[in-house]
């Protein structure tokens, strides 16, 4: 079976770590990857500030670069969420429709192959929740429409052995990033960044685990800003073995 | 005006660090409340469909729904108007008060009267109006406007309502007891409700099979007023009908519990005839609603039921107070009901949010807020709001990200920059981004390079 590899442009540039370990954790479980040369971005920067027009040229290279594959995974919620459900941006053209229903994230994807070989993480995780991830890919319950039903994340971490998942005063509050957010509204941004931080360290987190890296991005500019050091991985870093 | 006006006003709340917490704390501990109760009810979504396929049935029809409303009221001898923008509501008003050389208005919470500032209007022509609502009344004293739509002055705390009633009822400047405040304000409440010659309330449904108006509160003192008063004048948005007196238990489970997480109001009041003797007036405004009516990709948002559960729920909310939107309503809801009104104006109110959905969620009516800020961003940018630096930023990025050659030429330069960066913090400072926050750091080599170096054959 042949996965088409999506990494998100600011994954690729600054995070290539994350992007190694997602394609590493693929090809543990004996999936085929390729990487298409021909990606970009999926457009979500330009149409999130409102420039869907801007966006477009992105969008459709998206969906030229990817159509020919069955499955196409990312390793960010957002990012598949923007090609799920704002693509409708692009007219329906049978290679849209199949690209929008293929694109699928990372975890979600995992949890539909064959167990792995078990990880050890012997640390305490505070669990970050992707907003996009979360309400618009409905991957797991939001607390406000239950109690917190845990999504394809928790899951894969729950295997581990030696985790600990710490409790958090709000399970699945906003980080404050919001793409654009961060940078038209910096003040209440980092704000919401800030307490995010204080409510992972109040519960004795070791490191911030996240299937997001736009969150972990903005997060851990916070953490060094503030101090004192709290590590941010991506789960595809735990999953490939790596620690802390 | 430039998408930074929200932006502005929410840096200024923020500044005050420890308010802000508090402000944030007191509204999640609403919205905590809200999750309990909500999640005691097995059918709480079976309720969300219904209310949102009754409430999306009657805007469909609403021309029909509102001359049955008005039948039904005038047989049983309410006087009903109907206002076209808030001049007019506020001169019908007037119109009715200075008939019966009325002076003295007691008004129960409305958003409706905010929104046509009717307060001001009716000051300016020498009606003395007094706010009955506790909330309204500490916005009124400190010449405010209403930060939240259920809670109106909850963006002060209570040794900032002590110096407030200190002024006005003669407290001393340090209580904060709230209870003995409350106490102090009632004294002249009371007396303004007793000697009022006509009394005001909003109206939470209006039912089109009756003509009856369901005015829900927790104080009592619309219904004080408007039992004491000879006159009693309701005001109503076109969008507060409901078909049938059966669609109303629906709405009423809704009601209180997303509001503020109780069961229902302490009064859910029914008013349907004039008390004899006495005169029972209904302004039924529209002042923009059927525009918005017209817009199919926002028409939704007159769903609404002003519960304020978006606003607790939204973080940003929750940390930027209720004044940083610039509007009548603020929070999500206003974010997207306000565009309508003047797309200019709250051109910054869509981006006043991460999009992080959680408004949606709650809402009892199931209202897409997250999908219309999605889709009012795009209309500002196409209307020319966005302030020219975003929008040739975002131009750029857009035919970068649109050629891979572009993208990798700018990706290099992009992370060669990022590793410099940390030899001039000042000027990081200085940027949006690292005002609070570091920037990433980044590695000599893209993913793609890496790839291509090792994989690509
Ligand atoms: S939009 Fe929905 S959640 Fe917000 S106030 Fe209106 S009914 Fe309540």
């Amino acid at each position: 079976m042949t996965v088409a590899l999506f990494i998100p442009c600011y994954v690729d540039q600054c995070y290539p770590q994350v992007a190694r370990a997602t394609l590493a954790v693929l090809e543990a479980r004996g999936v085929e990857v390729v990487f298409p040369m021909e990606q970009t971005c999926c457009g979500q920067p330009m149409a999130n500030a409102g420039c869907q027009d801007d966006a477009r040229a992105a969008s459709e290279r998206f969906v030229r670069t990817f159509s020919a594959y069955d499955t196409i995974v990312a390793p960010s919620g957002s990012c598949v969420a923007h090609v799920r459900h704002h693509f409708d941006q692009l007219p329906p053209t049978d290679a849209v429709r199949r690209v929008r229903a293929r694109t699928v994230e990372l975890c979600e994807y995992l949890l539909t192959l064959p167990e792995a070989p078990v990880v050890e993480f012997p640390y305490r995780v505070g669990v970050h929740v992707g907003c996009h991830t979360l309400r618009t890919l409905h991957q797991g319950t939001p607390s406000e429409l239950g109690a917190s039903g845990d999504g394809p994340l928790h899951t894969l971490l729950r295997r581990m052995p030696g985790i600990t998942l710490v409790p958090l005063d709000r399970a699945d509050e906003c980080c404050g990033f919001g793409g654009s957010f961060a940078v038209d509204e910096p003040a209440v941004s980092a704000r919401m960044g800030s307490d995010r931080v204080a409510d992972h360290r109040r519960h004795g987190a070791e490191v911030m685990v996240s299937a997001d890296m736009s969150c972990l991005m903005h997060l851990e500019g916070i953490i060094r800003r503030q101090g004192p050091p709290l590590p941010v991985m991506h789960v595809a870093q735990l999953l490939n073995g790596e620690r802390p | 005006m430039t998408i930074r006006d929200h932006a502005g006003a929410a840096e200024a709340f923020t500044a005050d660090a420890e308010r802000t917490a508090w402000h944030d704390e007191a509204l999640w501990f609403v919205r905590a409340k809200r999750d309990e109760v909500t999640h005691a009810i097995p059918e709480w979504e079976a309720l969300r469909t219904i209310a949102s396929g009754i409430k999306a049935h009657t805007l469909s029809l609403l021309d029909d729904y509102l001359e049955e409303f008005e039948r039904n009221a005038v047989a049983h001898g309410v006087t009903v108007h109907w206002a076209t923008d808030a001049d007019e509501h506020n001169r019908i008003i007037l119109g009715i008060l200075r008939e019966r050389g009325a002076t003295r208005l007691v008004k129960s919470k409305s958003m409706l009267t905010e929104e046509c500032g009717l307060n001001h209007y009716l000051e300016a022509q020498g009606i003395t109006v007094v706010d009955s609502d506790l909330g309204e009344r500490i916005v009124q004293l400190g010449h405010e406007a209403p930060s939240h739509i259920v809670m109106p002055a909850i963006h002060k705390r209570k040794a900032e309502v002590g110096a407030l009633f200190a002024q006005h009822f003669g407290t001393s400047p340090e209580e904060d007891d709230p209870n003995r405040l409350a106490d102090a304000a009632r004294g002249p409440l009371r007396r303004a409700l007793f000697g009022a010659d006509a009394a005001l309330t909003g109206v939470n449904f209006a039912i089109a099979e009756t003509g009856g108006i369901v005015v829900c509160t927790n104080e009592g003192n619309a219904d004080l007023g408007c039992h004491l008063a000879p006159v009693h004048i309701a005001c109503m948005g076109i969008e507060k009908l409901i078909p049938r007196v059966a669609d109303l238990g629906v709405f009423l489970r809704l009601l209180a519990r997303s509001a503020t997480g109780q069961p229902i109001t302490a009064y859910t009041s029914h008013f349907v005839r004039p008390r004899t003797p006495g005169q029972f007036h209904v302004v039924i405004v529209d002042n923009g609603r059927s525009e918005h009516l017209g817009r199919p990709d926002f028409r939704e948002a007159l769903a609404c039921i002003r519960c304020g559960a978006c606003l607790n729920t939204c973080p940003v909310y929750r940390r930027s107070g209720g004044h940083s939107y610039g509007a009548t309503i603020p929070g999500p809801i206003g974010a997207i009901l306000s565009p309508g009104i003047d797309l200019a104006k709250h051109a910054s109110l869509p981006f006043a949010s991460t999009l992080c959905g959680s408004c949606g969620d709650v809402c009892p009516v199931k209202i897409d807020i997250p999908g219309q800020l999605y889709r009012w961003r795009q209309l500002v940018a196409r209307g020319g709001h966005l302030d020219v630096p975003k929008r040739r930023a975002m131009g750029c990025l857009g035919r970068i990200l649109g050629s891979r050659r572009y993208y990798e030429w700018a990706g290099a330069i992009g992370r060669m920059m990022l590793r410099l960066a940390p030899a001039v913090p000042w000027l990081v400072r200085r940027t949006a981004w690292g005002r609070e926050r570091e920037l990433p750091v980044a590695p000599r080599e893209s993913f793609r390079d890496w790839y291509r170096r090792n994989r690509d054959t």
